[in-house]
């Protein structure tokens, strides 16, 4: 890597001569190092679902979850650093929980995302702190506004989606997304479609074991987020494990 | 420095009258130590009563501004989940701030996602220590709190004064409910020990009655809670047909 030996990735508090910063950019890149994590913003809501890879047989299943719930109606997918996301994870309860304090409602999502990305942001300015080697996707149901949705990366810079992937196979995860008719379905379909996402873009070689966590917040749940019931859940792993085997059959014909 | 005199006795309403008759609230700025809150809109009593599977709360809907019955709609039982209710006399805002306090509390137990629902007994030592920080700042929540629900399958009530201290029973009633339904509901208890929902409920609104009766600070609406293992209702607001003709016939006390 160029910024190696150069010293102008020692610290987040300096850029690089070409306007970079590098330890930024690190921090990314760690991100990019984890399992898949994707949200679909559909017309009823939204559906995250997470890769969560299973290093080793001796953990305890449902350790280490990487979805949260920040406040009874905004749900958070994570990918990076998982001590990293609970840091934030922590920080957004808090905003939510003083908003809540402040105003007597539930924060929209437009301010908790402004409120966390500032956070995020501002470990990418000093020496003496390191980004946040986590990205993060917060999604909520209104039912004046509908389902929203952001991401923010360790850079602090946020966007607003309608179907997002970050972590180890997000270009093949969104390659995935972009297929889908994401304003056309409902909570119950993308849940399906989110379960075949990752899935597909799980890379058995690499990551042998891998537990799917899937959590929706939508018009279905009154505004709440919630894990998808466990019925539903064997029924999105059990057609997302169909689609796979249909599409390795239909490969094998040509 | 200053000296505390031997009357001083930090503004609490039960002697807030000196030995001459003054209103101490009216010189309490003057007070050398600082003055603190004293209720403005108040609420009377509440009353609990447990019966063979759950327990009963009762309380009036009045917010009293001094004897000025000021706010007639006003509710002061609360579900928290599935296994508590809460009843709450004295201040009303002080009620409000402890009720978003606990709704705070509630929020953070559900996000944990642990399916470890709070229990009575949790919550009533929580509130305990908030009442109790408060009163050991000088600044006490000015209310009698009632907590109910069913912990191991059994009812569970517990009572907190504003300065922290914890009670259980099974029979508790606050205010002037200490002195005129207590002895109502304990007799009640001693003819039919473990009295089901309906007779519990029946003895309760007795007691209501009786209050509205007597107590110049009550209203003809009230608000039951009633909680079971299987079910929380709040039931209400429900009227009391009261009947003055006998009043007449009170006299001697003009």
């Amino acid at each position: 890597m160029s910024s190696i030996g150069t010293g102008y990735d020692l610290s987040a508090s300096q850029f690089s001569p070409d306007g970079r910063v590098f330890q930024v950019e690190y921090a990314q890149k760690a991100v990019e190092n984890s399992g898949t994590a994707i949200a679909l913003r559909g017309k009823d809501g939204v559906v995250f679902a997470v890769e969560k890879l299973v290093t080793s047989k001796l953990y305890e299943p449902g350790t280490n979850k990487r979805i949260f719930t920040i406040d009874r109606h905004v749900g958070m997918a994570v990918a990076g650093l998982i001590a990293d996301a609970r840091q934030l994870a922590e920080n957004a309860r808090s905003e939510a929980a003083s908003y809540r304090s402040q105003y007597g409602n539930p924060i929209p999502l437009k301010y908790l995302n402004d409120r966390v990305s500032m956070y995020i942001h501002a470990y990418t300015l000093y020496s003496a702190v390191r980004p946040f080697g986590s990205s993060l996707i917060l999604g909520t149901y209104d039912p004046d506004d509908g389902p929203q949705m952001y991401m923010i990366d360790p850079s602090g810079v946020s966007y607003g989606y309608f179907g997002c992937a970050i972590g180890k196979a997000k270009q093949a995860a969104k390659t995935e997304i972009e297929k889908v008719k994401l304003g056309d379905l409902t909570c119950q379909e993308l849940v399906k479609e989110a379960a075949r996402v990752i899935y597909l873009v799980h890379d058995e070689l690499k990551d042998k074991h891998f537990e799917l966590e899937l959590s929706w917040v939508g018009k279905h749940t009154d505004g709440l987020h919630v894990k998808v019931p466990k019925n539903v859940q064997e029924e999105a792993e059990k057609s997302a494990k169909a689609a796979l085997e249909e599409e390795s059959d239909s490969e094998e014909d040509i | 420095m200053f000296e505390v005199s031997a009357l001083h006795n930090f503004g609490f309403p039960a002697n807030s009258l000196d030995l001459l008759g003054n209103n101490e609230f009216q010189t309490i700025n003057d007070d050398p130590i600082g003055h603190f809150h004293t209720p403005i809109t108040t609420a009377t009593s509440v009353l609990g009563l447990a019966f063979d599977n759950g327990v009963i709360l009762a309380a009036d809907t009045l917010g009293s501004y001094g004897s000025l019955a000021r706010f007639k709609n006003i509710s002061r039982v609360l579900k928290v989940n599935k296994n508590i209710i809460l009843g709450v006399g004295g201040d009303y805002a002080d009620f409000q701030y402890l009720k978003e306090l606990v709704n705070g509390k509630m929020i953070g137990e559900e996000c944990l996602e642990d399916n470890v629902p709070l229990k009575p007994a949790s919550l009533h030592c929580w509130l305990t220590r908030v009442l109790y920080q408060r009163r050991s700042k000088v600044d006490p929540l000015w209310n009698n709190v009632l907590i109910a629900g069913v912990q191991n399958k059994t009812p569970y009530l517990g009572f907190i004064d504003k300065l922290g201290t914890a009670v259980k029973d099974t029979v508790i009633a606050t205010g002037f409910g200490a002195h005129i339904a207590v002895p109502l509901l304990r007799n009640g208890v001693q003819k039919k020990p473990n009295m089901n929902k309906q007779e519990a409920e029946e003895l309760i609104v007795k007691c209501m009655e009786v209050l509205y009766y007597r107590d110049a600070r009550s209203f003809n609406k009230y608000e039951l809670g009633i909680i079971t293992p299987d079910e929380v209702q709040i039931k209400g607001p429900i009227s009391i047909k009261a009947n003055w003709d006998i009043s007449q016939y009170v006299s001697g006390y003009e």
